[in-house]
């Protein structure tokens, strides 16, 4: 919906600018130019913003697919000022059509851009996504805990101290809570996480492993990866991890559960008669169907888009690539190096860990152009950060 | 729009609030951000102490799958207390080719070796706990589900060596306890292993 959207006010603008400019061709170029990994960026040309402000900026646009020129070639041209309050202006240097125009006070000069970015993006029929959250797991030596950050990396602040391994967080649907595993009471153990008082519940700590959750869309029910059977299969339970019910039972892999947004999905990794792939299964039970991922071998972790369109999934064939399939399964675009993909609610935007060296580091990936940046780390560079959860 | 979620409604509603006569004033006008982002999360890192006490069972109650063909697995939350010895049964750490769960022929002996141990090792009471582990080449959820069933492939084979399940317990680190820290052949070799970390009553 939001797409094509996107796709009828360049069509549009392009039209416009044929009309005066008379060059009838331009309307095809437009063609063709969307998609996963095809798409071409927005230019826009930002004067008169320095500093941290033009850092903000250009970091929040970059990763939604816009790209930078001169103010001759961009589409958009932006302006600004700082001092007494962010002021930004955003104008269609075509149609002339003025997109923003406001100046912002309070908070920070960051939380200030991030709004006007923000602004402008909502001024083009997209979602924003710069005043957005992310959860992930943080490494130092053999511990990790849960970090929650600025969808940039910055503000990032430590949620737990437990000294032990954290894994897979999971941040549940418009709540300020989190499910991850956690190896503190000796076997994994999942639990809920109220970020906003620090409460916590254990959830799952069956016999064997309890690991993997992924909350439903609607926040009442959770799936999980248990072997309290005697196998490593898949399980949903009630948010509160009642009533587990299972949903494979299969002594292959199964791993990496994630919801289709209408919740009647329940999408995950696994081997199948020694066919590995994703697959799909009702969280009401019934038969498990496979998604195909065509050009793709071993996919993992997938990651169901907002708007229901996509999966981004990790595929492991020698190195690790990020690669999106339709969500009925079909010829599988492979993106960039990388791992365990989290969509962003604008259905557009994914972050993602990168290995660089013996860590790893998140980054920010434009679905549509390909373009992505790494985060601010936490504090410094030391560490490795991984298993990143876009609030949404 | 059904993904539009409260995290970010918060923030954009607040905002949004004061856009609303802001467009109305046009150009210029002030719209100002919250000091704080309304619904901070400004308790970060006071997250409530973990302990064995409150954490055991979570008043679950599962119900068991008519049919299952595994082995279920024991509450491992009996053991807390127990002593646990990383050493004793070192020396019988299973390894396993790259992205399986077989046991290996040549492996079989050290199963085989733990049971004997567990058999003749009664009083005080003791138990095993099999650690599933494996190397960097897997993503880190993958690697958490292979090291499970890593860890349930030596378990069954101890069990069919005649110790009774309840006395192990397994448990999936997948990459995150390297043996070895290093991104060789050699290292991934040590890195995919089974440990067995003997439990014995206090």
């Amino acid at each position: 919906m939001k797409s094509n959207l996107v796709i009828a006010s360049i069509t549009l603008s392009a039209f416009i600018g044929a009309s005066v400019f008379g060059a009838a061709n331009e309307i095809t170029i437009e063609k063709g130019t969307t998609g996963p990994g095809k798409g071409k960026p927005t230019w826009v040309s930002i004067s008169g913003i320095s500093g941290e402000a033009l850092q903000v900026l250009q970091f929040d646009l970059y990763v939604q697919g816009f790209n930078f020129t001169n103010a001759q070639a961009a589409q958009y041209l932006i302006s600004g000022s700082v001092g007494g309050g962010f002021t930004g202006r955003a104008m269609d240097r075509i149609t002339q059509k003025v997109q923003v125009s406001k100046t912002y006070s309070g908070s920070s000069l960051r939380r200030q851009v991030h709004a006007f970015s923000d602004d402008f993006v909502k001024s083009l029929d997209r979602d924003p996504i710069a005043q957005t959250k992310i959860a992930y797991k943080h490494e130092t030596g053999p511990n990790s805990e849960l970090v929650i950050a600025d969808f940039d990396g910055a503000g990032a602040s430590m949620a737990t101290r437990d000294g032990s391994i954290l894994a897979a967080p999971a941040w549940i649907p418009g709540k300020l809570a989190v499910y991850y595993v956690s190896y503190k009471l000796g076997n994994t153990a999942i639990l809920r996480h109220d970020l906003a008082n620090g409460a916590r519940k254990t959830i799952a700590r069956f016999g064997g492993s309890n690991i993997s959750p992924a909350p439903s869309p609607d926040g009442s029910k959770v799936a999980m990866i248990l072997s309290k059977d005697g196998w490593t299969d898949l399980y949903v339970a009630d948010a509160d991890g009642g009533s587990p019910r299972r949903l494979t039972k299969s002594k292959q892999d199964e791993s990496s559960p994630c919801w289709s947004p209408d919740g009647n999905w329940i999408c995950f990794a696994a081997k199948v008669n020694e066919r590995r792939g994703l697959y799909k299964v009702s969280p009401a039970g019934g038969e498990v169907q496979r998604i195909r991922t065509e050009g793709i071998l071993n996919p993992t972790e997938p990651d169901w888009s907002p708007d229901g369109k996509w999966i981004v999934f990790t595929s492991m064939m020698g190195g690790f690539e990020i690669c999106v399939v339709p969500s009925e399964g079909g010829q599988a675009i492979q993106l960039v190096a990388g791992e365990d993909p989290s969509w962003a609610p604008n259905s557009r935007t994914i972050v993602f860990a990168r290995r660089q060296g013996g860590r790893r580091v998140l980054s920010l990936l434009d679905v549509e152009t390909k373009q992505y940046k790494d985060v601010a780390r936490i504090s410094g560079n030391s560490g490795s950060s991984s298993q990143p959860s876009w609030a949404r | 729009m059904k993904t539009a979620r409260l995290v970010n409604l918060i923030v954009i509603a607040a905002i949004l609030a004061v856009v609303g006569t802001g467009c109305r004033r046009g150009p210029g006008y002030v719209t100002p951000l919250p000091g704080k982002k309304p619904g901070a999360i400004k308790d970060i890192g006071s997250a409530e102490p973990l302990t064995g006490a409150e954490g055991t069972g979570g008043g679950i109650t599962g119900t068991p799958v008519v049919g299952s063909e595994g082995i279920p697995a024991t509450d491992s939350s009996i053991y807390d207390n127990w002593k646990q010895d990383a050493e004793v049964l070192k020396q019988y750490t299973v390894y396993f080719a790259y992205d399986s769960s077989a046991i290996q022929t040549a492996e079989r002996s050290k199963l085989e070796a733990v049971a004997e141990y567990l058999k003749t090792h009664t009083s005080p009471r003791t138990a095993v706990k099999v650690e599933g582990h494996c190397d960097e080449r897997g993503t880190e959820e993958y690697n958490r589900a292979l090291g499970d069933r890593r860890a349930l492939s030596a378990r069954e084979e101890i069990v069919a060596a005649g110790i009774d399940p309840s006395r192990i317990i397994t448990v999936s680190y997948g990459e995150d306890r390297p043996a070895v820290p290093q991104s060789t052949p050699e290292a991934w070799a040590k890195n995919r292993r089974a440990e067995f970390i003997l439990l014995t009553e206090p």
